[in-house]
C-alpha cells in the first residue's frame, strides 16, 4: 500500500470540513467515540446537523468561533492507499497556511460552490497549487444539489476553470461535481449526476498515478550527518546519512561531492536493515564512498555530469509570512536542503497579484501574506535546482534571526 | 524492509515513507540541537521511536539521552521491560520522578490521586535540570485533536509551554530548530502514524512490546463505561465488583487513568486484526484523562504537557 499526500482549499462555507468529513465517515474512519463527540458538540451549539466540521476543527477558539485556525492533519485509509489530508484553512492567513499545506502535498483539491461558480479565492487557491508545483490538481464543484445536479452549471464552471488553469501551467487536472452534505460523487458515484461519467472523488485519490512525480533523473544526496560510531568494531567506519532528494544512486556509481568538487565512488549504500544495491527518493540511507575525504553536513552528493548550480546569488518567488514586511538590505536565516546560513535580501522585483497575476513592478516591499520576485546573496554558496524541477533542491524557508520565527517560504528560479 | 528495491517503478510503501521521513526527523535534531533527549515510557509508540532511532544512527549508538518521567503508578511489567532495553542496548537512561518531586514538595499530589498533570511540571523540571533543549517524543496526530494540528517541530517557550495560534509554518521536509536560551523544542517524528501504522510496523519489524499489549486475564472493574485494573493504585469501590476478564492494553500511561479493552488478541498479528477493525479510538477506548473536557488536550499542551 503507498502513501497519497493530499491538500484542501476552499473559502469559508464552501464545505471543505463537511467535504473532509464524508471522506472520512463514508469511508468509515471515522471511530463511535469521535462521531459522538461531534454529535454531542453539534447539539450544544444548537446545530439541527451533525455538523461534519468539528471533527477537525479541534481547538478551543475553532469551536467557539466555527472557524478554522490552523492547518490541520487527518489520516486515513482504504484498502487502495493510505491518505494523509492537509486541510487548510481559506480565510485566515490564507497564503501561510495554503502554501505550508500544499508543500508536501502530491495532490490538491480546490472547491468552488456551484452556486457562485469561480470566485476570486479560487483562482488563488489554483495559483499557488501550481506556485508550490502540486502535481495533480482536483476541482470539486460542490453544493451540486442546491443547483439542481445541473450539467450545465458544472459545464460553465469545468471550462471557465480549465482556461485558468492553462494559464497556470498545471499538469494535471481533474474536475468531479459532488455534493459533500450529501455524498454525491465523494466515495459513491451519484445516482443524480448520470451525465457525469467521470470518477468519484475518492476513487480518484485512489488511482491518480504518483510514482513518476518524483524526480528520479538527478542524483541529489544532500549529506545530513556523519555517522563515525565510536567503537573498536567500527573504529574506521565513515558513513555520510541523508535522504535522497532526487535522482537514483546505485553502488559503485562515480560522484562528485559539493561544494568542494571531489570526485569518488559509491562503495555502499547501507541501512539499519544491511546493504542495498540502488536507493532513490524518499529514502533515508547512509552512503559510504571509497575515498577518505572531508564532507560535513550541508555538502551534497550527485553525478558528476549531472550538477546543481552553486551559486551565491539566488533569483527565487518568495511567500511572505511575517507582519513586519521584507525589505532590501533585510539580513535573514536561510535553510536550504541540511545546510543553513544567511542571506541579504538584495531586492524585492515585483509582487505578483494572486488574482489577475498582475506583475507589480513598483512594490519595493514584500507584506504579509504577499508573493513576490526577490534576489538574494547568501553568504556561503548553495547547490540548487530550479523548485519546478525538484522540489526539494529547490525549496527553502527564511528565518528571522531575533525572533527566530520562520518568514518566508522560497522557491529558487534560475535565471 | 522488503522486496520492494526489485520494483521498475520504485515505489515505497507507506510504512518505508513513515519510516524514512521519521528518520530523517531523528537526524535533523541530532544535526541541529545540541542537547536533546528521547522520552520514554516503555510504550509502544516510544519503543517504535527507539527503534527508529537506532536504526537512524546505526551502527553507532543512539547519540542521545533517554528520559522517563516515572509517575510511580506503574504497570511493573512496563518498568521490567524498561530496564530491560536500557540494558539491552546499553542506553543513557535518565529518570524525572514524581514520587521524588512530591516528597520534595516541588510538585503536589491531585486531590483525586491521579499523576498525568503533575508529570508537566517534573518533565519540565527535568529537562532544565540536564540541560535537555529539545524531547523528542511519539505522540502522533491521530491520537487527538489538539495534536492534529501540532507541528512536527512544536516550539515551546521558557516555561514550556504550546501557544496554538504562535507556530511556525513547517514547509517541505525544512524544520526550523532555531531556540533562544531557555526555549525548547518538542520534536513528533511519528506525527504522521496512525495506531495501525505502528502496529504494522512493530508486526514488520518484530519490535518486542511489553506483555500488557497483548490479550491476558486480569481482575478488572468497570468505572465510567471503562475497564480498570483493580491494583494498588486504582481501587474499585463498593458499587464496583470485580471480575476476571481477558484484556490487553491500547496506551500504556499512568495506571491511576489508563483503562484495559476487552480483547482475545494475544499475537500481534491479532492484535493488528483487531486495531483494523476497531470503532473505538485508542484515547477515547482508555484514557480518563481526555475526559476531563473537549479541549482536555489542548489545555494540558499548553501548560507544558506532552
Amino acid at each position: 500500500m503507498d502513501l497519497l499526500r493530499f491538500a484542501t482549499a476552499g473559502s469559508v462555507d464552501d464545505g471543505k470540513s463537511t467535504l473532509i468529513g464524508r471522506l472520512l465517515y463514508d469511508s468509515k474512519s471515522i471511530f463511535t467515540d469521535q462521531l459522538e463527540g461531534v454529535e454531542r458538540a453539534s447539539r450544544e451549539m444548537g446545530s439541527e446537523y451533525t455538523e461534519l466540521s468539528l471533527l477537525t476543527d479541534g481547538l478551543r477558539a475553532e469551536r467557539e468561533q466555527g472557524i478554522t485556525i490552523d492547518v490541520a492533519y487527518r489520516y486515513f485509509a482504504t484498502p487502495a492507499r493510505k491518505f494523509i489530508i492537509a486541510d487548510t484553512p481559506g480565510h485566515i492567513q490564507y497564503t501561510r497556511n495554503m502554501v505550508t499545506g500544499a508543500s508536501t502535498a502530491d495532490l490538491a483539491i480546490v472547491l468552488v460552490d456551484a452556486r457562485k461558480g469561480l470566485v476570486e479565492q479560487s483562482r488563488r487557491h489554483a495559483f499557488l497549487v501550481s506556485l508550490l508545483q502540486v502535481p495533480h490538481l482536483v476541482l470539486a464543484v460542490n453544493k451540486m444539489d442546491l443547483v439542481g445536479y445541473s450539467r450545465e452549471v458544472y459545464e460553465n464552471i469545468r471550462r471557465e476553470f480549465t482556461e485558468f488553469a492553462a494559464k497556470l501551467q498545471i499538469a494535471d487536472l481533474t474536475v468531479i461535481p459532488v455534493s459533500a452534505l450529501h455524498g454525491d460523487n465523494v466515495v459513491d458515484r451519484s445516482e443524480n449526476m448520470p451525465w457525469y461519467e467521470g470518477a468519484a472523488l475518492l476513487n480518484h485519490l485512489e488511482n491518480v498515478y504518483i510514482a513518476s512525480d518524483r524526480n528520479l533523473v538527478d542524483g541529489r544526496f544532500p549529506v545530513q550527518h556523519v555517522i563515525r560510531p565510536h567503537s573498536s568494531q567500527f573504529h574506521d567506519y565513515r558513513g555520510y546519512a541523508g535522504k535522497i532528494a532526487g535522482g537514483v544512486m546505485r553502488t559503485g556509481d562515480e560522484v562528485i561531492v559539493l561544494p568542494s568538487g571531489l570526485p569518488s565512488r559509491i562503495s555502499s549504500i547501507e541501512t539499519a536493515d544491511g546493504p542495498v544495491d540502488e536507493a532513490f527518493a524518499p529514502m533515508s540511507v547512509t552512503v559510504r564512498l571509497e575515498d577518505d575525504i572531508d564532507i560535513s553536513r550541508g555538502d551534497m552528493i550527485c553525478r558528476p555530469n549531472n550538477q546543481p548550480r552553486i551559486t551565491q546569488d539566488i533569483d527565487a518567488m518568495v511567500a511572505w509570512m511575517s507582519d513586519e514586511p521584507m525589505r532590501p538590505g533585510q539580513k535573514l536565516a536561510l535553510k536550504h536542503t541540511t545546510r543553513n546560513t544567511r542571506a541579504l535580501v538584495k531586492s524585492v522585483q515585483y509582487e505578483l497579484d494572486v488574482n489577475t497575476l498582475h506583475r507589480n513592478e513598483s512594490c519595493a516591499e514584500l507584506k504579509l501574506n504577499s508573493i513576490g520576485r526577490v534576489r538574494l546573496r547568501t553568504t556561503t554558496p548553495l547547490l540548487t535546482d530550479e523548485y519546478r524541477r525538484n522540489r526539494e533542491t529547490g525549496g527553502f524557508v527564511l528565518i528571522d534571526e531575533h525572533t527566530n520565527n520562520t518568514v518566508g517560504a522560497g522557491m529558487i528560479v534560475h535565471a | 524492509m522488503s522486496d520492494v528495491m526489485e520494483s521498475p517503478r520504485r515505489i515505497l510503501s507507506q510504512l518505508e515513507v513513515l519510516e524514512s521521513e521519521a528518520i530523517y526527523i531523528i537526524r535533523e535534531v541530532v544535526a541541529e540541537i545540541e542537547r536533546p533527549a528521547l522520552m520514554f515510557s516503555g510504550g509502544k509508540d516510544s519503543l517504535v521511536m527507539l527503534h527508529l532511532a537506532r536504526k537512524a544512527f546505526a551502527p553507532a549508538a543512539v547519540p542521545m539521552a533517554i528520559l522517563h518521567v516515572d509517575t510511580g503508578h506503574n504497570f511493573p511489567e512496563v518498568l521490567d521491560f524498561r530496564d530491560k532495553i536500557v540494558a539491552q542496548y546499553s542506553l543513557n537512561l535518565v529518570v524525572g520522578s514524581v514520587q521524588d518531586a512530591i516528597d520534595r514538595g516541588t510538585v503536589k499530589e491531585e486531590p483525586n490521586g491521579t499523576r498525568n498533570r503533575t508529570q508537566t511540571p517534573v518533565l519540565l523540571e527535568t529537562a532544565e535540570k540536564y540541560g535537555f533543549n529539545a524531547l523528542l517524543g511519539g505522540a502522533r496526530r491521530d491520537e487527538e485533536k489538539a495534536r492534529a494540528k501540532e507541528r512536527i517541530f512544536s516550539f515551546r517557550d521558557e516555561f514550556g509551554q504550546w501557544d496554538p495560534k504562535k507556530q511556525r509554518p513547517e514547509l517541505w521536509n525544512l524544520f526550523n530548530a532555531r531556540v533562544h536560551v531557555g526555549e525548547s523544542i518538542r520534536v513528533f517524528p511519528l506525527s504522521n502514524w496512525t495506531e495501525l501504522d505502528i502496529w504494522e510496523y512493530i508486526a514488520a519489524e518484530g519490535i518486542e512490546v511489553p506483555s500488557i499489549y497483548y490479550a491476558h486475564e486480569r481482575e478488572v472493574f468497570e468505572r465510567n463505561g471503562m475497564l480498570f485494573a483493580a491494583n494498588e493504585f486504582c481501587r474499585p469501590m463498593a458499587a464496583e465488583p470485580t471480575f476476571v476478564e481477558s484484556v490487553r492494553y491500547r496506551t500504556v500511561g499512568d495506571a491511576t487513568l489508563t483503562a484495559a479493552v476487552r480483547s482475545q488478541a494475544d499475537t500481534v498479528e491479532k492484535v493488528l486484526d483487531e486495531v483494523a477493525s476497531t470503532r473505538i479510538t485508542e484515547r477515547g477506548a482508555t484514557r480518563g484523562d481526555d475526559r476531563v473536557s473537549e479541549a482536555a488536550m489542548e489545555d494540558r499542551k499548553k501548560e507544558g504537557y506532552f
